[in-house]
């Protein structure tokens, strides 16, 4: 008899054998004649130049911190929903306890949030450059 | 759980006399059921495409194209599996197993009906949020391992998308867990038994009074259903597959059996969103109407109908609205629906404290 995280485990199982049986079955049917073009990184028919591990956009970064702020956030406020409402009463007093708790717990985060959106990172558009214009390269004459 | 009710499994292990026999088929029985409706929706996402477009879609393969899907499985089998050169290839295999996997260990948890869950554990909603999560290292890791520009862009713009859009699930599924006192997926499916009233879309049971939290919970529900649309990585928020700009995605390297893996992946992963939708919003396994049609039968022929009902609305979607640019998208997430997911968990729970 398996308890619950065994069937899991079996689930685990069982779908990586699927996908095993579903490449040895294709493996044995398909043709295999590579050649150097075929094994070459598709890009639209041209050469590929360069290796595209290269260093990305920064902004991917800001979204994964902010994401696991929250993540993490959320994970802990798990355990407080499931014994809220028995916590929130005790017969028929309704006690703020928890609900403020939460409050405070949740403010915290969303002051960050609001810093990350004041400090426009949640802007995905470029920053602008200041590009100077011919009037103010001319040196305008005093007086 | 206090009552004791006699489970498919406790029934099968009865009749085979075998626990092992029993815990097979409770196990095989999802895949056998994903590998049918992975069939019938891929059916289904051609010809509603060809009626929303005005076409007949596939016509040749069978009466009214119906056997198209099998066709299609069988060329991906024949299909030669490429694997590029420059490709790091350890984890270019290593991806649509832990893509697959993942979706279907989520399969695990869900109660299909009153008497049919493979698993019951206690943690049901936290462990599909977990597993859901699993498929974004899947996405990274074929992505990168492709060696190939279009698929690591593609992959970066999947996960910062994903995990944006995780956040204001988390929060809805969160405000759920407050409504049900449960994490247990069968246990919050009970507490919306009776008539469809009753289901936590329109507030869950409760007096007259629940009129103040059904706004709450319905822009939830819209929440959730747009947040699982940017998680399953489906129109309109296809960015990381955006075949105008991207080629595929991260899976412009993949053929064959190994990118009918991730379709797979896909496919299941649109039933868990609808699946978890049903559960958490619409009564899962209950019947609309109290104790008519009602029972374990009953009950799997409701949770199938009402999760089809929303795998069908991600297809109309998807054939429906142009694709989002990349800072809508993210704009979208974190100026909007993180805001009132928050203003709806503070409003559910002051509800809570009150009722």
């Amino acid at each position: 008899m398996l308890s619950n995280f065994g069937i899991i485990l079996l689930f685990f199982i069982i779908g990586i054998l699927f996908v095993a049986a579903g490449l040895i079955t294709a493996a044995i049917i398909r043709p295999h004649h590579p050649n150097p073009v075929k094994l070459s990184t598709y890009e639209c028919g041209e050469e590929p130049i360069g290796i595209p591990w290269i260093k990305f956009n920064i902004r991917f970064y800001v979204i994964a911190l902010v994401f696991l702020l929250f993540d993490v956030e959320v994970v802990f406020l798990f355990p407080w929903a499931v014994v809220f409402r028995q916590m929130s009463r005790i017969g028929n007093t309704i006690v703020w306890f928890a609900f403020i708790e939460m409050l405070v717990f949740v403010a915290v985060l969303l002051a960050g949030l609001a810093y990350v959106w004041v400090k426009g990172d949640l802007n995905w558009e470029k920053p602008k450059p200041y590009i100077p214009k011919l009037k103010d390269l001319i040196i305008t004459k005093k007086g | 759980m206090g009552q004791h009710i006699i489970t498919l499994y406790d029934w099968l292990a009865k009749l085979s006399n075998s626990d092992l026999i029993a815990v097979i088929v409770v196990a095989v029985l999802p895949l056998i059921f994903l590998v049918v409706y992975a069939l019938v929706a891929i059916l289904g996402e051609l010809k509603i495409s060809a009626f929303i477009q005005e076409r007949l879609g596939p016509m040749r393969t069978g009466p009214w194209g119906i056997i198209q899907p099998v066709a299609e499985v069988v060329k991906l089998l024949q299909k030669e599996d490429i694997t590029p050169e420059p490709a790091n290839k350890t984890l270019f295999n290593l991806a649509p197993f832990l893509m697959f996997t993942a979706a279907y260990a989520g399969f695990a948890v869900i109660p299909f009906s009153s008497h049919f869950v493979p698993a019951g554990i206690n943690l049901g909603l936290f462990y599909i949020f977990a597993i859901g999560s699993l498929a974004v290292i899947g996405i990274v890791m074929g992505g990168w391992a492709s060696n190939n520009k279009y698929s690591l862009l593609g992959a970066l713009r999947s996960v910062s998308q994903i995990v944006s859009y995780e956040i204001p699930a988390a929060i809805v599924i969160l405000t759920v867990v407050v409504l049900a006192n449960s994490m247990n997926l069968q246990v919050i499916n009970e507490k919306q038994s009776g008539w469809f009233w009753n289901w936590f879309v329109f507030g869950g049971p409760g007096s007259a009074w629940k009129i103040l939290v059904i706004p709450f919970t319905v822009v939830m529900m819209l929440l959730y259903l747009v947040a699982s649309l940017a998680e399953t990585n489906r129109t309109p928020f296809d960015i990381p597959e955006g075949e105008s700009e991207l080629v595929a995605g991260y899976h412009t390297e993949y053929s064959g059996m190994k990118f009918a893996m991730f379709f797979f992946a896909e496919y299941a992963n649109m039933f868990i969103v609808a699946a978890l939708v049903t559960i958490l919003f619409f009564g899962g396994w209950n019947s609309p109407f109290g104790s008519f049609m009602s029972g374990p039968f009953w009950g799997v022929f409701w949770f199938i109908i009402k999760s089809f009902f929303f795998v069908f609305v991600q297809i109309w979607l998807r054939w429906t609205l142009p694709r989002l640019r990349v800072d809508q998208l993210m704009g979208v997430s974190w100026k909007f629906m993180v805001p009132i997911a928050f203003v709806c968990f503070f409003a559910v729970g002051i509800w809570v404290m009150f009722m």
